[in-house]
């Protein structure tokens, strides 16, 4: 994060791009990027008004090269292009498996999207795509399917209909921390390579 | 040795796709959605199917396999009936096990073989199975131990629907991918051609076929297309 901050600062012309904008007090690491963005993206807004920044989901990857056998839970988008064996569970996140992607696992996930092989039960809260090249034995239960032609799909389809989501205003309990992220596991596992 | 036999495969393919549109007093091929580069489609009424999900009126959450694949048009008709979808690429397994060796198809350790990967299912399953035109492309052994296997994993009163496509001897028959457009039509989309079996498949041979199922059920149709539906 803070090689993204530097190059935008340095990308940043020298003199103020808005005279309006006071320059803000120092502020943590964190706040920084938000302050950059609003900087180069604020010249037609009206005076004084900060746009919140769309959160922007962050992506684990288990590249082709990596096997993983065990649990993965991840509070983040998940691409496997490796093998992992076990159970994957991302709650309310996406999961790509990728053309060289196995996966010999339970998933459940918010989205899931198949392009290479999946052999286990596959929950999806709102939906599931199996692409052309894909190849998926395993029952599915999701809120909505999309199959390509050509895609190899053995197993039953259960269509759910997905359950309405909470109030935002309600703040969720904290899970418990998870044993490991995959982000940590994935960096560990590209870290070796 | 198997690459030859998928060589054989292909260069019919390509012949039949080469070959276009078949002749069929009235059908309109549509080459503009759905079927693929080289493959032909046309819209057809089945009866067949009218009767198949027509006895299944007013019931929910019933189990139909379907051993033509998974076809996104199939899923989303029999999902917003509220049943549930189960898939099997028969056919393809078909291929894989057997290829084009007819002989294969009487060895009993093959035909359980194949039976174990295409239909492992508990007795009395589904609903109804959804077999198309998988079974044309059989050898009688194998024919009648995949009979069988359907009537074993079909509850009572469950269906099987099927087509045959002719009565004739024929040394290949075109292969189709069914998709359901609504109750009473189906899409046809031909995408080359197998070896015929050697067994004819007139409405006696049918009845034979299907003699363990309380009735059967016959529908003629254009092109000498049979459409069989047989009730456990």
């Amino acid at each position: 994060m803070s090689v993204w901050n530097k190059q935008r600062r340095e990308e940043e012309p020298s003199g103020p791009l808005n005279t309006n904008i006071r320059p803000a007090p120092p502020a943590p690491a964190v706040e920084t990027k938000k302050e950059a963005t609003t900087l180069s993206s604020m010249s037609s807004m009206p005076v004084g008004r900060v746009e919140p920044e769309p959160a922007r989901g962050g992506s684990a990857t288990i590249g082709k090269a990596v096997k993983i056998a065990g649990q993965i839970y991840s509070r983040e988008d998940l691409y496997v292009d490796g093998d992992v064996e076990g159970t994957i569970e991302l709650m309310d996140h996406k999961l790509t498996i990728g053309p060289n992607g196995k996966v010999h696992a339970g998933v459940k996930a918010r989205e899931v999207v198949a392009l290479g092989v999946v052999q286990g039960n596959v929950e999806a809260s709102e939906r599931i795509e199996i692409r052309k090249d894909a190849k998926l034995v395993g029952d599915i239960k999701t809120a909505r399917i999309i199959i390509e032609d050509g895609a190899y799909f053995k197993g039953s389809i259960d269509i759910v209909k997905a359950e309405p989501k909470a109030a935002p205003s309600q703040p969720r309990p904290q899970p418990a921390p998870a044993p490991a992220t995959v982000a940590a596991v994935a960096s560990a596992a590209d870290a070796k390579r | 040795m198997l690459s030859e036999r998928l060589k054989g495969f292909l260069r019919a393919s390509r012949s039949a796709a080469e070959a276009g549109p078949p002749a069929n007093g009235g059908s309109v091929p549509n080459l503009a959605s759905g079927p693929g580069r080289g493959e032909v489609s046309e819209t057809r009424q089945s009866r067949g199917l009218d009767q198949f999900f027509g006895s299944f009126r007013d019931q929910t959450g019933l189990s139909i396999l379907d051993l033509g694949g998974a076809h996104q048009e199939n899923i989303n008709f029999i999902t917003s009936l509220g049943h549930k979808f189960h898939s099997e690429d028969f056919l393809r397994i078909f291929q894989e096990t057997f290829g084009e060796d007819i002989a294969d198809q009487s060895n009993p350790g093959r035909i359980d073989y194949f039976l174990r990967q295409s239909l492992e299912y508990p007795d009395e399953q589904f609903d109804g199975v959804l077999a198309w035109d998988a079974l044309e492309y059989m050898e009688p052994a194998l024919l009648a131990a995949t009979a069988d296997r359907l009537f074993r994993i079909l509850k009572p009163k469950g269906y099987v629907l099927a087509i045959f496509h002719s009565a004739e001897r024929k040394e290949t028959v075109s292969c189709y991918s069914f998709r359901i457009q609504d109750l009473r039509t189906l899409q046809a989309i031909r995408h080359g051609q197998r070896t015929a079996s050697q067994q004819l498949f007139n409405n006696r041979s049918l009845e034979k076929l299907f003699h363990k199922f309380e009735s059967v059920k016959f529908f003629l149709a254009r092109d000498s297309l049979r459409e069989v539906i047989a009730r456990k």
